[in-house]
């Protein structure tokens, strides 16, 4: 069952690579676009039936103040709207066991299988704070730029679900474990897509709480199935302020929040198994007057659906107002289907939580080295500068060695972080090829990436192995083969019956013609066929010395470098 | 394989087992319990009928001795326990399992492994401590309905089983322990063992003689009034109760008990069904102070499953046999001299506190300026916390669903109608209505602030010097359950967790000790109040008090009519036993 859902999520993690010139491109494609822009605007209209019954040029006044927005849509209109998105982004932690309890944490076990007696809520039970998650909280808020509260508190938040057995979540809404951090995330832009555009989005707060179970309604039977297996999982919750403008920014930063705790290992974070999951808020208003009306957009689970659901509240909330409507403060989810939101029923209508301190947990105390008390046992305190000191390499860091380093594209960066196990991928080609960076990332990028893309597969399912590549390459590199007998080699490389690119080489013959002699005769042989293509060579036409190079290859059955056969023939043409 | 939300039962381990318990006494201990031998004066074999009588530590020596064997001892209780079945002080009895732990004792004992003080020592749980296999109810519908049987057990049952201790059952209480008479339960009310007493009767006697005696029976205060009543009857030596407002210093005062509340943090709540968190104590109900200071030093300590108990290590509990007291200085409240105070417990007040005086100790008038908002601090906090706890109560983990299945919302409803009874209701109600976004900064916030007013009182008193204070446990004596339920248990409950609420709001230890009998032969028990985590100080001076005033045994020949011997008993003092 992952799998299926692992591949659903592939466009949306080519999608994040977010170019703007970019955005034709997945026009064509994807039915999504970036909002704020009018062309953007009008294509997302376009799949919406009440939409395009609207006045067309509706979209035209959606524009946006940023600098991102103009490099598309200049134009500014007197009806110009700009959208406001913040978003409130659940990051199941990744720990062996819950938060408050001792169960196991594992996607996709049986039901019911991983629930301990306080997950269940029996009466009586009480919940034990799992140090391994408030060091995962810690080192994400360090990771985003947090000030670290060394006190923190737990409150309970209550209402009344089937998958919520206490009738209440614990969470941090006073005193959150980590506030006033930021994101920064970053856009290709410009001609050649080679000029990042930083952006950041503040953190307003990451905050620690429980995560529910799983209802799964039957409506057949009119029953509801309820699975506890993640209720009481440890959730980071980050707190985005309402700093993006579009479902693209919004998508964009949830991608790079996404890498970080990847990079950090604090969250697995993959959307598709429900470990990273986004609630949007969205407003539009007149820009220079206060914010408007914002709906909820709850449950998104994939960066491509949260960039359409963003996108289309957006032009719903303009065409509402436009039309003399009014926008409700509601809670709305996204229909992946029909590509829209609807309101969420919610019977009770604004619901009041009833906060209240969670008793049974004392306040959250953290230390740093100035503070540590004397003597204290480092099992039961967390030292914040100790866990500063641990952190990794961010992504952000990581793309701009790899400019450096091998003088990528930062494009091509974005890509190589983008897909899991990718930079690994390349990383192991380029500790055992002399090929050049550039010749690696391309082959990484276009081929192997394409052929994984073609079939669905993850890297780590890749059929070819980072060394089989580095010998191919190397194999390019001395220039034994050509380069389409080198797709020639990796197509029966990803065949993956076991032979080494030499083997492949060999077998099929495709080592480059080494013998000047032959390679001058078969060039002849052609020329003396074929007369009349060289009378047109002869009579100026620059193409035909192509015809003549590839009768030539296919002569040597690919095996010779056209540019040596270019040479030969040119030379034979001119005496 | 789903969990199917409609059939409920289908987790794993939670499937209810009924408990296997049977509750009829086998004719062979009720034999046994008519032949015993009186004891030689050479120190043959103690009569296991005098045994009944005496305090945890005689038995715990008598046990050690071999004077009598914990089976013995627990064919008594269970004996016992059905000649008082009628006080309604058990909700379960846990017979076969009781027989089955004095079995592994007495194996024990053959050995000479015995565990300790508590091996074959037969005790009783307030039926709000999950006991693993065995029935839990909080005298609810809500847990009685489907027969609620927790898969583990609270710590302190757990502490207690691996002391040796045999647990003779489940004691009854008001609803999930909110009530201050144990009258408010699904079970019915629990009977003050008192209302049988020699002491008692005879008193009635002199004064009426045309009364119906039977429909006068008195409460035993509450909410652990099952526990105090099956300690006060002799059927155990020993029993948990919990301790919020006032819950087991209340009843062990009613019922001629030490009622001891440990400081909040030095015993683990986990597996007690919480009414309020913040001051919910597990209580502990014995006929002595000593026995009290045994069984907190099994119970107390760190546990990993409760984060609010204390991490450091907590050392055995001995009572040193206090002879001086005049190094002490005994603090009495001025603002516990309430209009209500019964006469007879303010004079006896004030004889407590001359009787340390005249032994040297300094004895002053302190204030605590906050306690008039107490009581109703203490409302705003309680149903808060009951409002919150009580969540979890929606019929689809366990306990009682209704039938109801239109909507998950409707059943919520019905299952929370039919399973809560008007008291939790009503607390569910205002605490819901304390906590709402509107009302929270002007409710549940102030009355935190003025918790914590009321705990610097505390706080500036102890500074002062005090070492312990000096008050009244309850307003009078036991009433009638008649007079009792002429008031609502709203109205009962403010009014007597008066003296006893504050030191829960503050977290301190507190010990109700019984001082003697009122003009009607009824016990009235003074509370002494420690310092935070000074319980063993406190122990030591309510160990003092109880040695002075040398409360006399409840006699209850009367009710054990055919077996009045049993409860002959010297008074406690008489007993010599080597420390």
């Amino acid at each position: 069952m992952a799998a299926p859902m692992l591949r659903l999520c592939c466009p949306g993690r080519r999608w994040a690579l977010a170019c703007i010139d970019g955005c034709s491109r997945h026009r064509r494609g994807a039915p999504n676009g970036c909002t704020s822009s009018r062309r953007r605007g009008q294509s997302s209209v376009a799949q919406q039936p009440f939409i395009t019954a609207q006045k067309p040029r509706k979209g035209c006044t959606d524009r946006r103040v940023d600098s991102v927005a103009l490099l598309i849509a200049p134009a500014v209109s007197e009806h110009e709207w700009a959208a406001v998105v913040g978003l409130e982004i659940h990051a199941q932690i990744s720990s062996k066991s819950k938060l408050f309890s001792g169960s196991q944490v594992h996607f996709a076990a049986p039901p019911n299988s991983l629930v301990s007696f306080f997950d269940a809520s029996l009466p009586g039970t009480l919940p034990v704070l799992n140090r391994r998650c408030v060091e995962a909280a810690v080192m994400t808020g360090l990771a985003l730029n947090c000030r670290i509260n060394k006190k923190s508190l737990f409150d309970r938040k209550h209402y009344f679900y089937a998958d919520l057995p206490a009738g209440y979540q614990i969470t941090q809404q006073r005193l959150p474990i980590a506030v006033n951090g930021s994101l920064v995330y970053s856009f290709c832009a410009g001609k050649n897509r080679s000029q990042v555009i930083n952006k950041t989005a503040r953190v307003k707060q990451i905050q620690l709480e429980q995560d529910s179970g799983k209802s799964l309604h039957d409506d057949l039977r009119s029953q509801t199935l309820i699975d506890l297996n993640r209720a009481g999982v440890g959730l980071l919750e980050v707190v985005l302020e309402p700093d993006m403008s579009c479902g693209e920014e919004a998508a964009t930063a949830v991608r790079e929040l996404q890498l970080i705790l990847q990079a950090l290992g604090t969250s697995q974070a993959n959307m598709a198994e429900g470990q990273l999951r986004v609630d949007a808020n969205i407003s539009v208003h007149h820009p220079g007057e206060p914010l408007g009306v914002r709906t909820e957009v709850k449950n998104l689970n994939s960066a491509r659906f949260l960039a359409k659901a963003i996108d289309y509240e957006i032009q719903r909330q303009i065409n509402e107002l436009e039309n003399g409507g009014e926008i409700l403060n509601e809670t709305r989810s996204f229909d992946s289907k029909l590509g829209c939101t609807i309101p969420m029923r919610d019977k009770e209508g604004k619901q009041d939580y009833r906060f209240m301190p969670e008793p049974n947990l004392p306040p959250l105390l953290l230390y740093d080295t100035e503070s540590l008390p004397a003597g204290a046992d480092p099992q039961q305190v967390i030292d914040i500068d100790r866990i500063r000191e641990q952190l990794p390499e961010l992504p952000s860091v990581t793309r701009e060695k790899l400019v450096q380093q091998y003088g990528m594209l930062p494009e091509h960066s974005f890509t190589l972080l983008n897909e899991v196990g990718l930079l690994e991928f390349f990383q192991n080609v380029m500790k055992e090829t002399r090929a050049e960076p550039k010749k690696v990332t391309s082959w990484v990028l276009n081929t192997l990436l394409g052929f994984l893309k073609q079939q669905n597969l993850a890297v780590s399912e890749s059929p070819v192995t980072p060394s089989a590549l580095a010998e191919l390459l190397n194999l390019l590199d001395r220039k034994a083969i050509s380069s389409s007998a080198a797709k020639q080699v990796f197509e029966e490389l990803w065949r993956n019956e076991g032979k080494t690119p030499a083997q492949i080489v060999s077998e099929k013959k495709l080592e480059l013609m080494q013998d000047q002699e032959a390679l001058e005769q078969l060039c002849h042989a052609v020329m003396e066929g074929h007369p009349q293509v060289v009378m047109d060579v002869k009579k100026g036409n620059p193409r035909a010395i192509n015809k003549l190079i590839g009768l030539v290859r296919k002569a040597t059955l690919s095996r010779a470098d056209p540019t040596v056969i270019k040479e030969i023939l040119e030379k034979k043409l001119a005496s | 394989m789903q969990f199917d939300q409609s059939k409920c039962s289908v987790l794993k381990g939670f499937v209810t087992i009924k408990d296997g318990c049977a509750h009829v006494v086998p004719a062979a201990a009720v034999d046994l319990y008519f032949c015993s031998v009186s004891p030689g004066p050479c120190g043959g074999r103690l009569s296991t009928r005098t045994m009944l009588g005496r305090t945890l530590r005689e038995v715990s020596a008598a046990l050690k001795q071999g004077h009598i064997t914990p089976t013995e001892l627990c064919q008594k209780c269970l004996s016992i326990i059905k000649k008082t079945k009628f006080l309604n002080a058990y909700i379960t009895v846990s017979e076969e399992v009781a027989l089955k732990q004095a079995e592994e004792s007495e194996k024990r004992y053959k050995k000479g492994h015995s565990l300790g003080d508590l091996d074959g020592i037969p005790i009783a749980v307030k039926d709000n401590f999950s006991t693993s296999g065995i029935e839990t109810t909080c005298a609810s519908n809500m847990l009685r309905g489907k027969g609620y049987v927790p898969p583990y057990n609270a710590t302190v049952v757990q502490k207690l089983l691996d002391q040796g201790a045999l647990l003779m059952g489940k004691t009854n209480l008001d609803e999930f322990a909110m009530g201050s008479g144990s009258t408010d339960g699904v079970f019915g009310p629990v009977k003050n063992p008192w209302s049988y007493s020699k002491q008692y009767r005879e008193k009635r006697k002199q004064k009426s003689h045309c009364e119906n005696e039977d429909s006068n029976w008195l409460i035993t205060g509450g909410s652990s009034g099952g526990s105090a009543a099956a300690v006060s009857a002799f059927t155990c030596f020993a029993a948990l109760g919990s301790d919020t407002g006032g819950s087991t210093r209340n009843p062990a005062a009613h019922c001629g008990l030490v009622g001891l509340k440990p400081s909040y943090g030095l015993v683990s709540r986990h597996g007690l069904i919480p009414l309020v968190n913040s001051m919910d104590v597990p209580g502990i109900l014995t006929r002595c102070v000593d026995d009290a200071a045994i069984v907190l030093g099994v119970l107390a300590g760190h546990d990993p499953k409760d984060s609010t108990t204390i991490q450091d290590p907590v050392k055995p509990f001995v009572l040193p046999s206090l002879t001086d007291v005049s190094k002490l200085c005994i603090g009495i409240p001025k603002e516990y001299l309430t209009p209500e105070l019964s006469s007879e417990v303010r004079s006896l007040w004030s004889k407590a506190a001359n009787l340390f005086e005249s032994e040297g100790a300094k004895v002053i008038e302190v204030s605590l300026p906050h306690t008039s908002y107490s009581i109703v601090c203490y409302h705003v906090l309680c149903t808060s916390e009951v409002a919150s706890n009580m969540a979890r109560f929606d019929g689809l983990e366990y306990g009682h669903r209704c039938d109801i299945d239109v909507s998950t919302e409707a059943m919520y409803a019905a299952t929370r109608r039919e399973g809560f009874n008007d008291v939790v209701r009503g607390r569910i109600l205002s605490g819901n209505f304390f906590l709402l976004k509107e009302n929270y900064e002007n409710y549940f916030v102030k009355a935190q602030k003025v918790r914590r007013l009321i705990a610097n009182d505390f706080v500036t008193v102890f500074n002062s010097g005090v070492d312990v204070l000096l008050t009244p446990t309850t307003l009078s004596e036991a009433v009638p359950y008649t007079e009792f339920i002429k008031e609502d248990n709203r109205t009962r409950s403010a009014q007597d967790d008066i003296f006893t609420q504050a030191a829960n709001m503050a977290g301190l230890p507190a010990v109700s000790v019984p001082m003697a009998l009122s003009n009607q032969g009824l016990p009235i028990g003074l509370q002494f109040i420690g310092r935070a985590f000074c319980d063993q100080e406190l122990l030591t001076i309510a160990k003092w008090f109880e040695k002075q005033v040398q409360f006399p045994v409840i006699q209850l020949q009367e009710l054990m009519d055919d077996c009045s011997s049993v409860f002959e008993n010297e008074k406690l003092a008489s007993v010599s036993l080597k420390q």
